[in-house]
């Protein structure tokens, strides 16, 4: 039998940036109404990838083939107008401009404002995505946001349909809610080219997956028939090491907050309503929730960015809600924000410094208001050599390292200043699985040691290894923390929020 | 003090004349800034304008040719900041001072031949009817062309950011330049035009202080309204009727206390000459005074480089 004609041949693309081969000489075949995973770690080169498919960026080499036709993209727009359409992971949408105006600027030849809303409404329904074309997108969650980008792209009435990381900030059931629509889509012909990292969503959904290593392709196969473990070690292309637990014993309450309600400070903010949590020494509080739920402003109120009443946050009994985060540093609380350049670490400055910033209050660093440069020196190298820090010293700066390296170097610093609380928010974001594997470790040896760990983060498989409660942030409110050993995956995304409003796909017209 | 010295029918009647120079200036800084640039030049190219114009229109004898070359000194002036800025990517409040530094002693030079030369005269419109109502007609219809111009251009612009694509687009650049770039705009070109436009209007603002409000060639003649103009454009929460609330507020209360001082009122004259600033400023802040307002209408990528890195 004859094969059909792929949609889309990808042959011998090769992309190099300076100093480095973004993609070596990739290719692959979409079939028509495939639903086709690229699958990869962090700078692996996938979104190099996508974007040479999308018209973002030139290939140095190779070819391109859409529907038998040469295809060579010099801009989104003739992408766009051969069919291709794409969502992406960050910065494409106006948070000041409303939905359907969101939606205009994504076409080639949007409508006038009444009938694209109109059009909106139609299309959100058929797909189960409601959505209100006047609704300004700061004003959105997440998984609006995320509809609004499909629907953008649903009325060009795309033949391929490339989806970057999309469920990174969805809940349990919103992603099943995606899926349906994804499989209606290809039910229907389109073909879907879907980028991730998270293996269990790519066998639940995906056809055939190409794995990118290094820029190259290493492996095709068909998920369905592949162990997740062994996905990921082709992925990652080394066994990997399991994040390893000590039995450890409970002692008296570090932290406590409570009944916390806090204004946000920016527009876009998320308000706190009477948060409520404690955690003891040796315990890991795991706290899930889509982004933007509350995240930020709960680390900020923990860390003492933001002051709150003197006894909402109490630190070993003693009332701190109005202390700054030096004042609290130096009574044992101290915090890794998710933002590591310009928030955990300023970008332009060495390590040494990146290590005074916030080890000065407890380390001793300083001495009538005179930096010990010595000391911080040996300090950095100590958090280089215990967190296998790949940096050639500590003279370099913060932003030459690469996300992982210097996300090890931040939780790391904060670790080795023996702290009673630390507060981490998303400490494997945008990190490779190895060192997603030592910074898990690390949280958990902290704990085995006495100290009391609250993690935030979006990753349900990374608290569900680390946490021994599992509470969850949902439109700034936080639930009653449950114990993770047991949990459900419905019963944590029912914590989050479950489907919000979303409705399943009406399947048929 | 008499107050009956003070004839208030030709107040009124100035106060139009007086707003036009920062309505035109302020106008143009609200697309740059609505596009994500902030060119604190204003000042720079308003009085480059100035001669431009004024030269122009001297040696031609024609006040529209002069204006015509306003715009276009004014438009060339705000490209070497577009060109430093968005292409080889320096800092935009450093340019921007800059630009100011560098327009005031340009026109200086080219003023030289120009000091205490009388221009050729702008006609000033009569419209049948409308001109002769009393009172209102010499308080609102007899004034020269480019007062009903600017007029005209704030709802043009008004009705381009609202209503069209390409407002919309360029409300986009400015918004978040990525996403933008991201969905094929030409980011840096968008921008170039949108400084290109704020430039022109700048220059007109500048000749129109030279041509017909007062009207002769003095160096530094435009003594701050470029930074007023700016100010406007911020407190005025970038949105263009406001702008004309600034510019005419401002313009009324210069005119009112040139007026005052020649009354011979009991204030110091310092205090006087300051007024039109502090009150335009208090007015604005209070009017913009809720923060969460603000903050929604300010272009998110406001003075941000872009660069195409990926």
């Amino acid at each position: 039998m004859m094969k059909p004609k792929p949609l889309l041949a990808i042959e011998d693309l090769t992309k190099a940036y300076p100093g480095v081969v973004a993609n070596n000489r990739v290719s692959f075949e979409i079939e028509p109404g495939e639903v086709h995973a690229l699958l990869g770690e962090n700078g692996a080169g996938k979104s190099t990838l996508v974007k040479m498919i999308y018209g973002l960026v030139r290939p140095d080499a190779g070819r391109m083939t859409l529907k038998g036709e040469p295809f060579e993209p010099h801009e989104p727009r003739a992408a766009r107008a051969a069919g291709v359409a794409m969502v992406f992971q960050h910065f494409s949408l106006f948070e000041a401009l409303n939905v359907a105006e969101n939606i205009a600027l994504g076409m080639e030849n949007a409508p006038p404002q009444r009938q694209l809303a109109a059009r909106i409404t139609e299309v959100s329904e058929t797909y189960g995505l409601p959505l209100d074309p006047d609704r300004l997108v700061g004003d959105l969650s997440a998984g609006e946001r995320q509809r609004v980008e499909i629907i953008r792209c649903l009325l060009q009435d795309p033949q391929l349909l490339i989806m970057d990381e999309p469920t990174s900030v969805l809940t349990p059931q919103e992603v099943e809610i995606l899926f349906q629509t994804l499989r209606k889509l290809s039910a229907e012909g389109t073909s879907i080219l879907y980028i991730s990292h998270k293996l269990e969503e790519i066998r639940a959904l995906c056809e055939t997956a190409t794995i990118l290593r290094g820029g190259k392709v290493v492996a095709t196969c068909d998920p369905r028939d592949v162990s997740a473990r062994s996905l990921a070690e082709m992925m990652v292309g080394q066994t990997l090491m399991q994040p390893s637990r000590a039995r450890r014993e409970m002692g008296p309450v570090r932290l406590r907050i409570k009944d916390l309600t806090l204004a946000p400070a920016n527009p876009f903010g998320t308000r706190l309503k009477n948060i409520s949590l404690s955690v003891q020494a040796g315990e890991i509080l795991g706290i899930g929730g889509v982004a933007g739920n509350g995240q930020d402003e709960l680390l900020s109120v923990l860390s003492g960015e933001v002051h709150t009443k003197k006894g909402a946050v109490e630190l070993n009994g003693k009332p701190i809600g109005d202390l700054g985060p030096n004042e609290r540093r130096a009574l044992g609380l101290l915090a890794a924000p998710e933002e590591r350049l310009g928030h955990a670490a300023a970008p332009d400055m060495s390590l040494t410094e990146n290590a005074l910033l916030t080890g000065w209050v407890r380390k001793r660093l300083s001495r009538r208001g005179f930096l010990n440069w010595g000391k911080a020196r040996a300090f950095a190298e100590e958090v280089i050599a215990d967190f296998d820090v790949r940096t050639p010293g500590p003279a370099n700066a913060a932003r030459a390292l690469s996300g992982g390296n210097l996300q090890k170097f931040v939780i790391g610093r904060e670790i080795l200043q023996a702290p009673d609380v630390l507060v981490v928010n998303q400490p494997t974001w945008g990190v490779d699985a190895s060192a997603a594997a030592a910074i898990r470790q690390a949280l958990l040896d902290l704990a085995a040691s006495g100290a009391a760990v609250i993690c935030i983060s979006q990753d349900l498989d990374e608290l569900m290894e680390i946490s021994d409660n599992f509470a969850a942030l949902n439109g700034g409110n936080l639930t009653p923390p449950r114990p993770a050993k047991g949990l459900s995956v419905d019963e944590i995304g029912l914590m989050m929020g479950g489907a919000h409003d979303m409705e399943a796909a009406h399947v048929e017209p | 003090m008499d107050l009956s010295a003070i004839n208030w029918l030709l107040l009124l009647a100035s106060l139009m004349v007086a707003s036009t120079p920062i309505l035109l200036a302020a106008l143009g800084e609200l697309v740059v800034e609505k596009a994500g640039v902030l060119n604190l030049g204003v000042e720079g190219m308003m009085i480059t304008g100035a001669i431009c114009g004024f030269a122009i229109a001297v040696e031609t004898q024609s006040p529209v040719m002069g204006f015509f070359a306003a715009a276009l000194g004014g438009a060339v002036l705000s490209l070497i900041f577009g060109i430093l800025t968005q292409v080889l990517l320096s800092n935009q409040v450093a340019t921007g001072l800059a630009l100011t530094l560098f327009g005031l002693g340009l026109s200086s030079l080219l003023g030289q031949g120009y000091i205490g030369i009388k221009p050729p005269l702008t006609a000033k419109l009569h419209i049948p009817y409308l001109s002769d109502i009393p009172y209102l007609g010499q308080i609102l219809f007899r004034h020269d062309p480019l007062v009903y111009f600017s007029l005209i251009l704030v709802l043009v612009v008004w009705l381009v950011l609202k209503f069209t694509r390409a407002g919309l687009v360029l409300r986009a650049v400015g918004e978040n330049h990525d996403a933008a770039h991201a969905l094929g705009f030409k980011v840096v070109r968008i921008r170039l035009a949108a400084i290109a436009f704020g430039g022109a209007c700048a220059g007109l603002g500048g000749a129109y202080l030279s041509l017909i409000r007062v009207p002769q060639w003095t160096e530094g003649m435009t003594a701050g309204a470029g930074w007023i103009a700016l100010a406007i454009v911020v407190f005025a929460s970038w949105k263009p009727g406001r702008v004309i609330l600034g510019a005419y507020l401002f313009g009324g209360v210069t005119v009112l206390q040139l007026n005052l001082q020649a009354a011979g009122l009991a204030i110091p004259v310092e205090y006087l000459s300051m007024s039109p600033y502090l009150i335009t400023i208090l007015v604005l802040v209070i009017m913009s005074a809720d923060r969460s307002r603000a903050a929604l209408n300010a272009p998110g990528c406001l003075g941000r480089s872009f660069h195409a890195s990926s």
